[in-house]
């Protein structure tokens, strides 16, 4: 692993916890040692995405987005420089003249964020700065669909940058359509359920961790806003590393999905337990980790909190619960989750 | 003024989002609550069980027993013989198992007992309460109301302090050092005990010996009998004189073939008692079937274990010589329609027998109170009024005396309530309860965050070893394993700072403040999502509707 710097150290990873009433599922716990406690659980946290921003209620984006970063903020001593594609994450952080970011970051188009962070890392090597890190993030839409040439760019040349996704399922912003990453049968503003096959399709779409996976990056990892202390293991861990490096991280969007805000939490958590959202880890190309299922749970659990699959559940529709199901008894095998 | 240069056709100022107070989306505000968790709930002695299983979580054993002696003043007595209701009520059954409060509450009171953690009276005021009975009700009065800072004596007609503490549970279910270690700290208090004192005249003695209030706690002492048909040539004993007996190593015939009837927790302490001193053939004969028994399950299966035989729906039609003659006896199939649960068949059986154990309850002794006509009985107790009161003005009644539970427990809980309308009494006020929070039900928290932990278990003596001697049953727990135990306290209703809401507030819109401190809401940018509320573990936050 000649990438991957030798002298960061990730707490907790290789330390037994011992039964703390709620061990590492919440976010702190006041009888773990302070540093097994995630970056969230610490009043000193970098706060990188502050309060006042447009998000609606209980945007899982918001919330993955301050994970993400403050554990990047931790993991480099607040060195630390955002490109953010155009898209929600943009749009309601930084209505001009506000910003709700605290640290140095700047807006792309919705296509080139990839290739602006490029830039910033390739400036920083010309300056001779090898403490400042480069992180690149979008919605799902500016990183499958509009920004795919860029990031694969990106990952051909092993640009120093840690590409982030947040994967909320569509266009959320711009009204919910159809991006590529859209999960089969969701109903969104271009795939409305109709027909023998209500929303949308079962056939296509891309799932960006197995495409980057594919660039053999030194590399990838997914991730959940429900697991904090995996997903900030994961961020500190990608810091670990020089080259390209991409996370996906699962983010329920009540607007888009038809859910409670309160349930966003649970929505994340549901998806991972059901199978649908697998966590893994990869590193050049090949599955190292995966985080187990805690309890199994029926993807209809998961799907009947979700105005966007509500169709699935009709008794005509019969065929596309058992795709979804196959999906995730797929999921299950391919990447290690029982 | 300066003017300010501003980009093209914009007219607000560059600044951060924090102008933006988002708070103003809200509908639903989260708020900070604590629920009452149902162990606290369900205590008949009203102990704050969360409180102090969080304390021992972080191993603060001396503040955890201060806590609890707060309520109960005999943590390891209790952590002995107490049925834990609290248990049986415990959220956490709903997950894996109840947490084992009981065993915990043990170990603490070996804590109080090993660093000898010691009580203290409140500041003198001078009124002076006569207490009758040094029973568990009596003894958490008079702890109580020293507390306060009342002086008490306690009269007590028997030779040794404890009641049915003493007199009436087994030594393998309460050894004698830690009962007496227990009694002797309320003593040290300044507690007063008379012993061999029983109370002929109530008034008279309250008046020869100045004292402002009286509290009775005689308990519940005599036992129920019945008079059996034919010529009994066994003798017939009651249970609770075979136990006492027991207690001051006086002969009690338990010889032979012993049968007890009852399918109380009385018939199973004869019955083990009994096996102990050797008898050859033990049988309990119960009216119900096994489920509708009232002893506890474990002290049923227990029992079993050291060798009794249970033998359910009998009841005994006549004794004659050394043959009992048992009907056997079947649930009712119209029971529910208001008619006997248990209905003879008219179908007997007979057994041998050489002497036979009544173990049927027990009720209070009303010649106790033929000089007192203003004390007034109600179904062979005595009556009392919502504060403790009887029918005569400054004389209190508590324990098995009272209508209650009949539970040690229970009895604890009445001293701690009569000890609390005393003191409100002597101070010309009437006692009122504090109100009770809402209760932490568990369709108020979100379990999957705590961690799997199966219960643990107390160590048992072998079977064999238990017929052949008084030595205690059931052992402590060690550090390791009460300290496990504590921290599978799901703290319900009440916060015990997990970060969670702090952790996933999208809007970054809550406080924390510092260990032991909480957290508080920036209401400015709450924008009242709920997830805080959803994701609390322990339920320890509502949401309540913003006036608008």
């Amino acid at each position: 692993m000649s990438n991957q710097d030798s002298n960061t150290d990730i707490p907790c990873e290789q330390q037994t916890v011992k039964f703390y009433q709620t061990g590492t599922f919440t976010v702190g716990n006041r009888l773990l040692d302070e540093g097994c406690r995630t970056v969230q659980a610490t009043a000193e946290r970098a706060n990188s995405l502050d309060s006042g921003h447009r998000a609606c209620q209980g945007c899982g984006q918001a919330l993955g987005a301050r994970y993400a970063l403050d554990a990047a903020m931790r993991a480099t001593d607040n060195k630390i420089i955002a490109a953010n594609a155009t898209g929600c994450l943009e749009v309601f952080t930084t209505p001009y003249p506000e910003t709700a970011w605290s640290i140095p970051w700047v807006h792309s188009l919705f296509g080139n964020v990839a290739a602006v962070a490029s830039g910033i890392a390739a400036s920083l090597k010309a300056k001779g700065d090898t403490t400042t890190r480069v992180i690149a993030q979008g919605g799902d839409g500016g990183t499958t669909d509009i920004g795919f040439g860029c990031l694969s760019g990106m990952f051909d040349r092993n640009d120093d940058v840690l590409y982030i996704c947040y994967d909320n399922g569509g266009y959320m912003n711009t009204g919910v359509q159809r991006s590529s990453a859209t999960p089969p049968a969701a109903r969104t503003a271009t795939t409305m359920p109709v027909g023998d096959n209500p929303g949308s399709s079962f056939t296509t779409g891309k799932f960006l961790p197995a495409i980057a996976m594919a660039h053999e990056i030194p590399y990838v990892a997914t991730a959940s806003v429900h697991d904090l202390h995996d997903l900030e293991r994961k961020v500190e861990k990608a810091m670990t590393f020089r080259g390209a490096r991409y996370i996906q991280i699962n983010v329920p969007c009540p607007l888009g999905w038809g859910s409670q805000p309160a349930l966003t939490i649970k929505l994340s958590r549901m998806g991972v337990e059901c199978g649908l959202v697998p966590l893994f880890e990869a590193e050049n190309g090949k599955l190292t980790d995966s985080t187990k299922i805690r309890y199994r749970i029926p993807v209809e659990d998961y799907l009947k909190l979700q105005r966007r699959f509500a169709h699935v559940l009709k008794p005509q529709n019969t065929h596309q619960l058992d795709a979804i199901r196959q999906i995730a008894e797929d999921n299950i095998k391919r990447y290690n989750l029982v | 003024m300066t003017v300010q240069h501003k980009p093209f056709a914009i007219t607000l100022d560059v600044g951060s989002s924090h102008l933006n107070k988002t708070g103003s989306w809200r509908s639903m505000r989260p708020v900070y609550v604590d629920r009452l968790p149902p162990c606290n709930k369900t205590c008949p002695s009203g102990e704050d069980i969360q409180g102090w299983l969080s304390l021992a979580e972080e191993e603060n054993y001396e503040a955890a027993w201060r806590l609890l002696t707060r309520d109960n003043p005999f943590p390891a007595i209790m952590g002995r013989v107490c049925y834990h209701p609290c248990e049986g009520a415990c959220n956490r059954g709903q997950l894996d198992l109840p947490v084992g409060i009981n065993s915990v509450e043990r170990f603490i009171g070996e804590q109080g007992l090993i660093h000898n953690w010691q009580f203290e009276a409140g500041e003198d005021t001078g009124k002076k309460v006569m207490i009758i009975g040094a029973g568990p009700a009596g003894l958490s009065a008079a702890y109580h109301l020293r507390r306060f800072g009342h002086a008490v004596t306690v009269f007590e007609a028997a030779e040794k302090p404890g009641g049915m503490l003493r007199y009436g549970i087994p030594k393998y279910r309460l050894p004698r050092e830690k009962l007496n270690a227990e009694i002797y700290r309320i003593e040290d208090m300044g507690v007063e005990v008379k012993l061999n004192h029983k109370i002929e005249d109530i008034e008279a003695t309250k008046k020869s010996g100045g004292f402002d209030a009286v509290l009775i706690c005689v308990g519940a002492q005599k036992s129920n009998m019945i008079e059996f048909e034919g010529d009994a040539g066994i003798p017939i004993l009651d249970a609770l004189k075979v136990l006492r007996d027991t207690e001051l190593e006086q002969p009690n015939q338990l010889i032979g073939r012993v049968v007890v009837y009852g399918g109380g927790n009385s018939a199973m302490d004869v019955a083990r008692t009994a096996i102990r001193l050797g008898a050859q053939d033990v049988k309990v004969i119960s009216r119900e079937d096994p489920d509708n028994m009232t002893a506890h399950k474990f002290e049923i299966q227990e029992t079993i274990e050291e060798g009794a035989e249970v033998v359910n729906l009998r009841t005994i039609k006549s004794v004659n010589g050394h043959e009992i003659t048992l009907e056997i006896m079947k649930i009712s199939e119209q029971h529910h329609s208001g008619h006997l649960r248990v209905v003879g068949t008219g179908n007997y059986e007979t057994i041998e027998a050489d002497v036979l154990v009544l173990a049927i309850g027990q009720n209070v002794d009303p010649a106790l109170f033929s000089k007192t006509p203003d004390i007034e009985l109600d179904s062979h107790v005595i009556k009392v009024d919502a504060i403790m009161q009887t029918t005569q003005e400054g004389v209190f009644a508590a324990g098995d005396a009272a209508p209650s539970q009949r539970s040690v427990t229970s009895a604890l809980g009445h001293g701690k309530k009569a000890a609390r309308a005393i003191n409100a009494w002597l101070d010309g006020k009437v006692y009122q309860p504090a109100p009770q929070n809402e209760i932490a039900s568990f369709d108020k928290m979100e379990p999957w965050y705590y961690s799997d932990a199966p219960r643990t278990v107390q160590p048992h003596l072998d079977a064999v070893r238990r017929r052949n001697g008084f030595a205690e049953v059931v052992g402590d727990l060690d550090i390791e394993h009460a300290k496990y135990e504590a921290r599978r306290c799901m703290s319900c209703g009440n916060c015990f700072e997990c970060d969670n809401c702090y952790g996933i507030c999208p809007d970054n819109a809550i406080r924390k403040l510092g260990q032991g401190k909480g957290y508080e809401f920036k209401y400015d940018y709450c924008k009242g999502c709920g997830m805080c509320d959803a994701e609390c573990p322990c339920g320890a936050i509502n949401m309540i509707p913003e006036d608008i």
